[in-house]
């Protein structure tokens, strides 16, 4: 598995993601500047990390969706390539129509830096094939502007189609109203594009790979994806 | 020429932020204020001295990059 992880100015998760992808790949992935207007031959997944690129200026992933790699992303994405966006990288492909759908700030208006609980809504896919469906799994979340929303049409869809990926939910496995503390529509976590090679998702399954980081819960994420490609 | 683009969230959007100013006021003793909604204003000046070719090409800036129409709506004029 040949994995590259997409740097732009103000992105600080790219080592933690680079740590989760080596241990469940045994491969280093390279690390791609948002500048280079193409990808390196035979890349099998790129990740769109999290942090504050550009700033968060304008709307968070507003500036990064237009830079030039972000073509060649979107041209591995129509290849079927696989694609990963978390926390900032979601808020990315959402800006770049690469998912639908946008981040709004979180309703509390407060920047949420805890674990959440979200259940794994199915495992026929590139991404969670190592879970459980149903499966209940810790993430840690970091961010300020998580608020999933899109027309009740869109989420039709996404429901109708299984392409919510993850739900926050309670300790009950529920996906309570409470339980998303961002204000998510449908307590949607993460979702999947149509053909489910394109994951993006607010919490930090790279965070959670390690018993030293307190927990594996992401762990099989990666693993998953080491074992699709 | 000066374009100034208004960018507000769509009606029917969240708008917490205008919630929460809604709220200070209201502390602050301003009663009677039913609805606050939070946006922003983007000027632009531009080359162009057109003014209907000038307000085109604010628009489209608009469209592509100054309001992601999922969440917000825009209305530009040239000031």
């Amino acid at each position: 598995m040949k994995a590259g992880i997409v740097v732009f100015p103000g992105t600080n998760r790219e080592r933690d993601m680079a740590i989760a992808l080596e241990r469940a790949t045994g491969a280093k992935p390279a690390m791609l500047w948002h500048r280079d207007a193409e990808l390196p031959a035979g890349l099998d997944l790129v990740v769109l990390p999290g942090g504050f690129s550009h700033g968060d200026y304008l709307r968070t992933g507003a500036m990064a969706a237009h830079s030039p790699i972000m073509r060649a992303v979107a041209a591995h994405a129509g290849r079927g390539g696989l694609t990963l966006g978390v926390c900032n990288g979601f808020q990315i492909l959402c800006e770049a129509g690469l998912l639908p759908g946008a981040l709004l700030r979180n309703a509390t208006l407060r920047f949420l830096s805890m674990d959440c609980l979200m259940r794994v809504e199915r495992t026929d896919t590139a991404f969670t094939a190592h879970y459980q469906r149903g499966q209940v799994i810790r993430a840690p979340m970091a961010h300020g502007d998580g608020n999933y929303v899109a027309d009740e049409g869109v989420l039709d869809r996404l429901e109708g189609e299984g392409l919510v990926a993850f739900r926050y939910v309670n300790a009950r496995g529920e996906a309570a109203r409470e339980a998303a503390l961002n204000g998510a529509a449908r307590n949607i976590a993460g979702i999947f594009s149509g053909n489910r090679r394109i994951l993006g998702l607010m919490p930090h399954p790279e965070d959670l790979v390690d018993p030293l980081m307190g927990g594996t819960d992401g762990l099989p994420l990666f693993e998953s994806l080491a074992a699709a490609a | 020429m000066k374009a100034r683009v208004t960018v507000m969230p769509k009606s029917g959007v969240l708008d917490p932020e205008g919630r929460a100013i809604a709220h200070a006021l209201g502390s602050l003793g301003f009663g009677g204020v039913e609805d606050v909604r939070a946006g922003k204003v983007i000027e632009v000046t531009l080359a162009e001295t057109d003014p209907a070719k000038a307000k085109a090409a604010a628009e489209e800036m608009a469209r592509k990059l100054l309001a992601n129409s999922v969440i917000e709506s825009f209305r530009v004029e040239l000031v």
